[in-house]
C-alpha cells in the first residue's frame, strides 16, 4: 500500500516523470538503434557513442548522490570523487584479477604492475577481489566504511559548512597522493588497466558495451528512486529540517548527526556504484580521479542542472559533460574559460539551475513564484 | 726465481735512473710514456718543478684533455669529437689547429692513482698562489697525499704563510697527516689539533685509526690516544646530529614561510568577510608571473628586479582581487558555499588566461646573485640564501600587516567590520567599501607571496593549484580571522611536514600531516586560536 502510494506521488512530479520516461526511452532506443541499425543508416548510433552515453550516466548517478548530501542536507562535499574513485578501484581490482594469465608478463597470479614492480605475492588486500560478488561488494562498502568514519568524525564534532568542505577537499588530495605511490599497490601513476572481460563475456564487444549502458541507465534510475523514497519517509522529511535549521532539529531532540551521517554514506555508496559501472566503461582507473578538481567538477554539474531536485543533477551531469567532450574535441583552449564562466554565473544568476528556469521567467515577469524544493542556501550553509 | 730477477732489475733500472735525473724536457716525454709508474713520477717531477707552465699543463691532464700529436710527440690540449678535434697549446691557450682526426692524438691517459698523484702536485704548486683562498684549498687538498713528501712541504708553508685562516687550513692538514705519524707524542699532538673539527673527512680518518690490524692488534698502540679518539668521535657525533636537527628545523621554518605568505592573504579575506577564495592560488601565480614580466621588461636590473616585482605583484594581484570583489563576490555574500564555488571558477578563468598568454609551459624567472649559492656555517650545516631570504622576509610582511591592522585607521574600521558588521555600519563605517579594500590587500599579499614563490619553484599556470590546500589547511588548522593563529598554523605544518619527511617519505608525511588536521579539527573544530564570542555562530 506504501509503495504504491509513493510511486503515485513520485509519478505525479512532472520532473520525476519526464526523468524517468526519457530513461526508458533511453535503455529501449539506444541499444535497439546501435545494434539493429544497420551502419550506413543515419539512426545508427556508433558503439562509442554508446559507451560515451554510458560514461555520461555512471556521472548523472555521481551527481545525484551528490545532490543527496548536498541539496538534502547541505553537506557540500568537496571530496565526492574520492567515493567514485574508491568504487571504480574495486571493481577494477576484479577486472584486474580477471585478466589471469593474459598479463605481458603472463604471471598466473600477480597483476602486470605487481610483476614490474617485482612483487612476490598479492597483497593481503587483494584477496577475494577474483569474486565478482566479493567485488561488488567492496563497490558499496569501501566507499560507505570511508563515508561512515570520516562523517561520524567530521559530524559528532559540528564540523560544517565551508570547513566541511575543505577537510572533504583534503581528503580526496590526502588520497590522490596516497594512490600515486607504487608501494600501496594500486598500480600508481598509471593506475589499473587493460582489462579483458567481466564474468567471462569480452568487455570490448558491442553486445557487453550496450549491455554496460542498460545498467548504468537502471542503476540511475534505481538510485533516482531510492533517494526519493529516502526523501519520502520519515527520516527524509528530518533530513531536510536538519538542512533548513540544524541547530533547532537539534534542540528538538534529533541526533542531526545520526541523520546526517546516513545520508552521508548512502552517497558515498551510490558514488561508489557509480565509479564501478564508469570503469569497464571507459576502459581505466588511476589516481586523477581523485582529484579535488574532478571532485569540484561534479559540484558544478549539480549546480548547473540545479540542487535539490536529484533529476537537476543527473541532467546537470549530463549537459556540462556534454560539452566538455565538443568543447574539448573543437576548442580546447576555450573549455576552462567555459568551466569557469559556468561556475560564475550559475552561482551568482542561476541558483535554481537548468530545471529551475520556470522559477526564473515567474520571477522576471513578476509573477507569483513556484516553489520549488530547494534551500535558501543562507540557512543551510551557516 | 732467476727470471724474477731479472724483471725486477729490469723495473728498477728503467725506473731510478730517470727519476734521479729528471729535466723539464724529460718529464714531458716521459707523460707519454705507456708505464702508469713512469707517467706518475713524470708528474712528480713536474710539480716539484718551479716552472710556471707547470699547471697549466697537469691541469689539462686531471681534465682528460691532454693529448699527445702522434707524429710530432707534441703535447696539446685538445677538444672535439671523433675528426673534428681542436687543439690548443697547453701553455698559452693558443689555438693551434681545428679539425684534428682522432687518429692523429694519443691522450695521456689518467689513472686513479695518477690521479690524486695529478691533485697533489697540483695543490703544491697552488700553495704558493697569490690568492690565499687557493692556498687555504691546496692545503685541504695536500691533506690526501703522501705523509713522508707532503709534511715538510706543508711545514715550510706554515712558516711562510701570513694569512690566519690559511695558517689554521694547513695546520689542520698537518695534524691529519700526524696522526699517522709512528711517534705517539706527535700523534697526541696532531688529535689536539683535529680536536673539535667537524669534516667528515676527519671522522673517516678517526674511525680508520680507531680499527684492528688483520692480525687482531689496534692499528692505534697507545690506548690512552684510542680512547682520546673515541671521545673525538662521539663529539663529532653528537654535533652530527645537532646540526641535521638544525637543518630539519630550517627547512621547516623556510617551508612554513612559504606556506605563510600563501596562507596569510587567506586568512585576511576569510577571517574579515568569512569568504573563502578559491581564487587566492591564482592571487600567487599572477605574483610570480609579475616578476617574470618585470625581468622581462627590466633585463638590465635582474638584481633589482624583485625589489621592484614586490609592489608591482601587490599592486596587480591587489587590483585583481578588488575586480573580483566587486563583480562577483559582493553579490554573494552571505552564501559562503557558493561563493567557494564562484571563486573556483574565477580560478580556473585566470588559469587558462595566463595559460592562453604566457604558455602552459614552465616560465624561467631568474634568481639575483645575491640569492644564490649556499652559507656555509661549518662543514655540516650550510644554508641556501634563497630559503634564508625568505625566512626573513615573510616575518617582515607579517609584522608590516600587523601594524596595519592595529595601528592604522583602515585597520580599525577592518576590525570593526570583522566583529559587527552591523554595529560598524551604524557607526558610520562603509563596510562594502572596507570589504573591497580588504580583498585587495589580501590579494596583494598573495602576489608578493607569488614573488618570493617564483624564487622557489616553477612558475607555471598551475602553480597556485599546488599551494591553495595546503593555505588552506593552515588557516582552518590555526584559526580563522587570526593572525597569529596563522602564523603558528603555518610554522608548525611546515615543520610537521620536515620532521616527518625522513620516517616516512616526502608524500606520505604530506598524507600524514593532513590526516593529522583533520583529526585535529575533531578535538577542535574551530582550529588552534578559534575566535570566540557571540558573533561567530553566526
Amino acid at each position: 500500500m506504501q509503495k504504491d502510494s509513493f510511486f503515485n506521488t513520485l509519478l505525479a512530479d512532472s520532473g520525476a516523470r519526464w526523468f524517468l520516461g526519457c530513461l526508458l526511452a533511453l535503455v529501449t532506443l539506444v541499444p535497439l538503434l546501435n545494434g539493429l541499425v544497420s551502419q550506413d543508416s543515419v539512426l545508427h548510433i556508433p558503439t562509442y557513442a554508446v559507451s560515451l552515453m554510458g560514461k555520461y550516466l555512471c556521472f548523472a548517478l555521481l551527481a545525484l548522490s551528490l545532490d543527496l548530501v548536498w541539496g538534502y542536507c547541505g553537506i557540500l562535499s568537496l571530496g565526492h570523487g574520492a567515493f567514485f574513485a574508491l568504487g571504480g578501484y574495486a571493481f577494477g581490482m576484479h577486472l584486474m584479477r580477471e585478466i589471469g594469465e593474459r598479463g605481458v608478463y603472463g604471471h598466473p597470479v600477480l597483476p602486470d604492475f605487481m610483476v614490474f614492480l617485482n612483487w612476490e605475492n598479492l597483497p593481503w588486500y587483494w584477496w577475494g577481489f577474483d569474486s565478482f560478488i566479493f567485488a561488488i561488494l567492496m563497490v558499496l562498502l569501501i566507499p560507505g566504511l570511508l563515508a561512515l568514519v570520516f562523517g561520524w568524525f567530521a559530524f559528532r564534532s559540528r564540523v560544517t559548512g565551508v570547513y566541511l568542505s575543505i577537510i572533504t577537499q583534503a581528503l580526496t588530495y590526502a588520497l590522490m597522493l596516497a594512490f600515486f605511490l607504487n608501494e600501496l599497490g594500486f598500480g600508481g601513476n598509471n593506475g589499473l588497466t587493460d582489462f579483458k572481460d567481466v564474468l567471462g563475456i569480452e568487455l570490448q564487444s558491442d553486445s557487453t558495451r550496450r549491455g554496460l549502458f542498460i545498467i548504468s541507465a537502471l542503476a540511475l534510475a534505481g538510485g533516482f528512486v531510492l533517494c526519493r523514497w529516502l526523501l519520502k519517509t520519515h527520516y527524509g522529511k528530518i533530513l531536510l529540517a536538519v538542512r533548513d535549521a540544524e541547530s533547532r532539529s537539534r534542540f528538538l531532540g534529533y541526533r542531526t548527526e545520526n541523520y546526517k551521517l546516513f545520508a552521508f554514506v548512502v552517497a558515498a555508496m551510490l558514488a561508489g556504484l557509480a565509479g564501478a559501472l564508469y570503469v569497464p566503461q571507459v576502459g581505466i582507473i588511476n589516481p586523477g580521479e581523485f582529484s579535488p578538481l574532478n571532485s569540484i567538477e561534479i559540484v558544478i554539474w549539480v549546480a548547473v542542472g540545479g540542487r535539490g531536485t536529484l533529476y537537476g543533477a543527473a541532467l546537470g551531469a549530463i549537459v556540462v559533460n556534454f560539452a566538455k567532450t565538443w568543447f574539448t574535441g573543437a576548442m580546447p583552449e576555450l573549455w576552462l574559460f567555459v568551466l569557469g564562466g559556468m561556475f560564475v554565473v550559475v552561482t551568482v544568476s542561476l541558483p535554481k539551475g537548468i530545471v529551475g528556469i520556470q522559477f526564473y521567467r515567474d520571477k522576471l515577469f513578476q509573477h507569483k513564484p513556484k516553489t520549488l524544493p530547494t534551500p535558501s542556501s543562507s540557512e543551510a550553509s551557516s | 726465481m732467476i727470471r724474477y730477477l731479472l724483471v725486477l732489475k729490469l723495473v728498477f733500472l728503467t725506473i731510478v735512473p730517470t727519476a734521479w735525473s729528471l729535466d723539464w724536457e724529460n718529464a714531458l716525454k716521459q707523460l707519454g710514456d705507456k708505464k702508469f709508474a713512469q707517467v706518475e713520477s713524470a708528474v712528480k717531477a713536474l710539480g716539484r718543478s718551479d716552472d710556471l707552465r707547470a699547471k697549466p699543463l697537469l691541469e689539462t691532464m686531471l681534465e682528460n684533455k691532454l693529448y699527445q700529436m702522434k707524429h710530432s710527440k707534441v703535447l696539446v690540449h685538445a677538444e672535439g669529437k671523433r675528426n673534428d678535434f681542436k687543439t690548443y697549446d697547453v701553455f698559452t691557450g693558443k689555438e693551434l689547429a681545428s679539425g684534428v682526426k682522432k687518429r692523429e692524438l694519443k691522450r695521456i691517459r689518467v689513472n686513479n692513482r695518477i690521479r690524486s698523484t695529478l691533485k697533489s702536485a697540483l695543490a703544491r704548486i697552488a700553495l704558493d698562489d697569490p690568492n690565499p683562498e687557493n692556498r687555504k684549498e691546496a692545503a685541504e687538498n695536500l691533506r690526501e697525499g703522501d705523509p713522508k713528501e707532503v709534511t715538510p712541504l706543508l711545514k715550510q708553508a706554515l712558516l711562510d704563510e701570513k694569512s690566519e685562516d690559511v695558517r689554521k687550513s694547513i695546520r689542520f692538514g698537518l695534524a691529519t697527516l700526524q696522526l699517522k705519524h709512528p711517534d705517539p707524542e706527535i700523534r697526541r699532538e696532531s688529535l689536539r689539533l683535529l680536536s673539535g673539527s667537524l669534516e667528515p673527512e676527519v671522522k673517516n680518518l678517526l674511525i680508520k685509526a680507531l680499527e684492528k690490524n688483520n692480525d687482531g692488534t689496534w692499528i692505534e698502540s697507545e690506548t690512552d690516544i684510542r680512547e682520546q679518539i673515541a671521545k673525538e668521535l662521539e663529539n663529532i657525533e653528537f654535533w652530527e646530529v645537532v646540526y641535521s636537527g638544525i637543518k630539519t628545523l630550517f627547512f621547516g621554518l623556510s617551508l612554513g614561510s612559504v606556506l605563510l605568505l600563501a596562507a596569510i592573504g587567506l586568512s585576511v579575506t576569510f577571517g574579515v568577510m568569512g569568504v573563502i577564495n578559491m581564487a587566492h592560488g591564482e592571487m600567487l601565480m599572477l605574483g610570480a608571473y609579475t616578476t617574470f614580466v618585470i625581468q622581462q621588461l627590466f633585463p638590465q636590473f635582474i638584481e633589482y628586479s624583485l625589489l621592484i616585482s614586490i609592489p608591482a605583484a601587490f599592486l596587480v594581484a591587489g587590483i585583481v582581487g578588488i575586480l573580483l570583489e566587486r563583480t562577483v563576490i559582493r553579490l554573494l555574500y552571505g552564501r559562503p558555499l557558493e561563493t567557494l564555488l564562484a571563486t573556483f571558477g574565477v580560478s580556473l578563468v585566470l588559469q587558462q588566461t595566463v595559460r592562453s598568454i604566457f604558455g602552459p609551459l614552465n616560465q624561467n624567472v631568474i634568481t639575483p646573485s645575491w640569492m644564490q649559492g649556499t652559507l656555509e656555517i661549518n662543514p655540516l650545516l650550510s644554508l641556501t640564501y634563497n630559503r634564508l631570504t625568505i625566512i626573513i622576509f615573510v616575518p617582515l610582511v607579517l609584522v608590516t600587516l600587523l601594524v596595519l591592522l592595529k595601528k592604522s585607521h583602515f585597520g580599525l574600521e577592518m576590525r570593526a567590520v570583522t566583529q559587527n558588521r552591523g554595529m560598524a555600519g551604524a557607526m558610520g563605517i562603509r563596510s562594502d567599501r572596507i570589504d573591497a579594500l580588504t580583498f585587495g590587500l589580501g590579494s596583494g599579499i598573495a602576489g608578493i607571496g607569488g614573488v618570493a614563490l617564483s624564487q622557489l619553484t616553477n612558475v607555471g599556470p598551475n602553480l597556485g593549484q599546488s599551494y591553495i590546500i595546503d593555505s588552506f589547511m593552515v588557516v582552518v588548522f590555526g584559526g580563522v580571522g587570526n593572525l597569529w593563529g596563522t602564523f603558528f598554523g603555518a610554522m608548525s605544518l611546515g615543520l610537521a611536514n620536515k620532521l616527518l619527511e625522513p620516517f616516512a617519505g616526502a608524500v606520505a608525511a604530506k598524507i600524514l600531516v593532513l590526516v593529522l588536521i583533520i583529526l585535529f579539527l575533531q578535538k577542535r573544530p574551530r582550529g588552534m586560536f578559534a575566535l570566540k564570542g557571540r558573533f561567530v555562530e553566526n
